[in-house]
């Protein structure tokens, strides 16, 4: 049997050893080039690039403040960073990954009901909002995770809204609601906070000053990642109290619930201002990564407006209240 | 060159796949906003993976029978402790400035710094004996004892992933799920050896 099957084959038919290398090599070649393109692949279906930039439209008439706390000395963050690097956990917990999933998301019509202890409660839609004085302030942004940006937000003091529905002499406390859409928000149902979002403030802290409604930034209106059409900026506290996308805004006279202390009561407070004598036991709170830098820059209490609203905490102690 | 070298080729040079990528986005500048957390989670996350990997080749070489397998594991282990000495070292330059004092400090305040930090140690002596010398002057049954020290590091790498999640469990659920089948593997793989015996 063996000899007549090597009989069978011809000579000629045998590959000589040299094209059976060049043959093996060149299988090999193509193993490796095969799958280290593979594992890039894979590499890259993880970590996608940042969306194409969509452009919001321009807001008319902005007008720009002289005073220094309204436009700080220091360097702003690109509209790149800004707008590729967020916390809207309605959409996904990943930073990177906000941008994208919130393409779609529809932020018109858009209706803001203003209500509670109020004299004359009034449901806004969002074109009375921007139809009111629009002003660029420019603020430092702390998030409580140990990293901030410097952040141009076009927008009107909140006090401006609250004044038009008249809060009652009642009135102590103000309450906030994110829209709750699961048809548009995927990824509500692994957040691991209860939704929908709700935050709070002092009815002292809502209506100072520096406590803005942005409806845009860099001169333009907000992206939908920011928290599009209108979200709350207070530079003071930590980035998790400038709740987004808002629908519903409750003056109350019970300190209202904030969604982060309902999920880790014992991390995150009802106050929340940027604090770097208040230990938290995931993150240093002394020191802080600004977006663009490489070394650590110390935190400052009050994130830096301590001369406007250490005044609003007299007496408290704020390790107590945090 | 047999199969084995050129193996082991492709090998190496897929497990470099992902540091080639970091290092060429954050060339290019296209790394995120923030670099610094983006390669600490990276670099984290390859660590526990290459633990899994390594995990998996005494699995994979019973059941299929691919005993070659284990011609690989000590690269894989190797890169394990490569991806955690990046992640390491990250941490303590960019987010610690090198200060002893601020890592101390933190290994006390946080315990998830703690757990990371125990689980990375119990890696260096499983580096430092991988050698074919380290292998024989233990001889192979302690050796073996010593390298179940990764059963340790990786219950401490998946147990470090999840303490430092804030709320959204999903991918530490995933590693653990994953971890439980490992582990598992060896739970009833000792238990079938005992019921030889008897």
């Amino acid at each position: 049997m063996v000899s007549k099957m090597s009989d069978d084959i011809k000579s000629s038919k045998i590959t000589d050893e040299k094209t059976y290398l060049n043959r093996r090599n060149f299988m090999r070649a193509g193993l490796l080039a095969g799958t280290t393109l593979a594992t890039a692949g894979v590499y890259r279906f993880i970590n996608p690039p940042p969306p194409k930039e969509i452009v919001t439209a321009s807001i008319e008439d902005i007008s720009k403040s002289e005073i220094l706390v309204y436009k700080t000395a220091e360097k702003v963050n690109s509209f790149q960073e800004i707008t590729n690097y967020n916390n809207f956990y309605e959409f996904s917990t990943s930073k990177t990954a906000v941008a994208r999933k919130a393409e779609d998301f529809v932020t018109r019509p858009w209706t803001i009901e203003v209500g509670g202890l109020a004299q004359n409660p009034q449901t806004f839609g969002i074109e009375d909002l921007l139809k009111f004085a629009q002003e660029e302030r420019i603020y430092r942004f702390r998030c409580v995770e140990g990293w901030s940006m410097v952040i141009p937000w076009v927008g009107f003091p909140l006090k401006t809204l609250l004044d038009k529905v008249e809060p009652l002499g009642t009135a102590k406390y103000v309450a906030f609601q994110t829209l709750y859409d699961p048809k548009q928000m995927q990824s509500s149902f692994s957040a691991g906070i209860d939704l929908p979002y709700v935050e709070g403030l002092r009815l002292d802290e809502a209506v100072h000053p520096l406590t803005i409604l942005a409806t845009g930034l860099y001169g333009k209106q907000l992206p939908n990642q920011n928290g599009a059409p209108i979200r709350l900026v207070v530079p003071w506290k930590y980035g998790f109290k400038s709740i987004k996308s808002i629908v519903k805004i409750t003056l109350t006279d019970v300190e209202p619930p904030i969604t982060w202390n309902i999920a880790v009561p014992r991390e995150y407070g009802f106050y929340s201002n940027v604090n770097p004598n208040v230990r938290h036991p995931r993150w240093s709170q002394a020191t802080e990564n600004r977006i663009g830098e490489y070394t650590r820059r110390e935190t400052l209490m009050f994130n830096g407006y301590a001369d406007e609203v250490a005044s609003l905490y007299n007496g408290m102690d704020l390790k107590k209240f945090f | 060159m047999n199969d084995v070298k050129f193996n082991k080729i492709v090998i190496f040079l897929n497990s470099l796949v992902p540091l080639a990528l970091l290092a060429w986005d954050a060339w290019f500048g296209k790394i995120g906003a923030n670099p610094i957390e983006f390669f600490l989670r990276t670099t984290g996350v390859l660590t526990i993976v290459f633990l899994f990997v390594t995990l998996s080749i005494t699995p994979l070489r019973k059941y299929y029978g691919w005993n070659q397998l284990v011609k690989f594991r000590r690269m894989l282990g190797l890169y394990a402790f490569f991806y955690g000495f990046l992640h390491l070292i990250t941490y303590s330059i960019f987010d610690k400035s090198l200060s002893v004092s601020a890592i101390v400090g933190d290994i006390w305040e946080r315990p998830f710094v703690a757990v990371g930090m125990a689980s990375f140690f119990l890696l260096i002596p499983l580096a430092v004996s991988s050698t074919n010398g380290a292998i024989k002057r233990l001889g192979g049954k302690n050796w073996q004892r010593l390298h179940r020290l990764t059963y340790l590091a990786a219950i401490g790498g998946v147990v470090h992933f999840w303490m430092i999640v804030k709320s959204d469990l999903t991918y530490p659920f995933l590693f653990a799920l994953v971890l439980a089948g490992l582990l598992g593997y060896r739970i009833y793989a000792a238990f079938e050896k005992l019921k030889v015996k008897n």
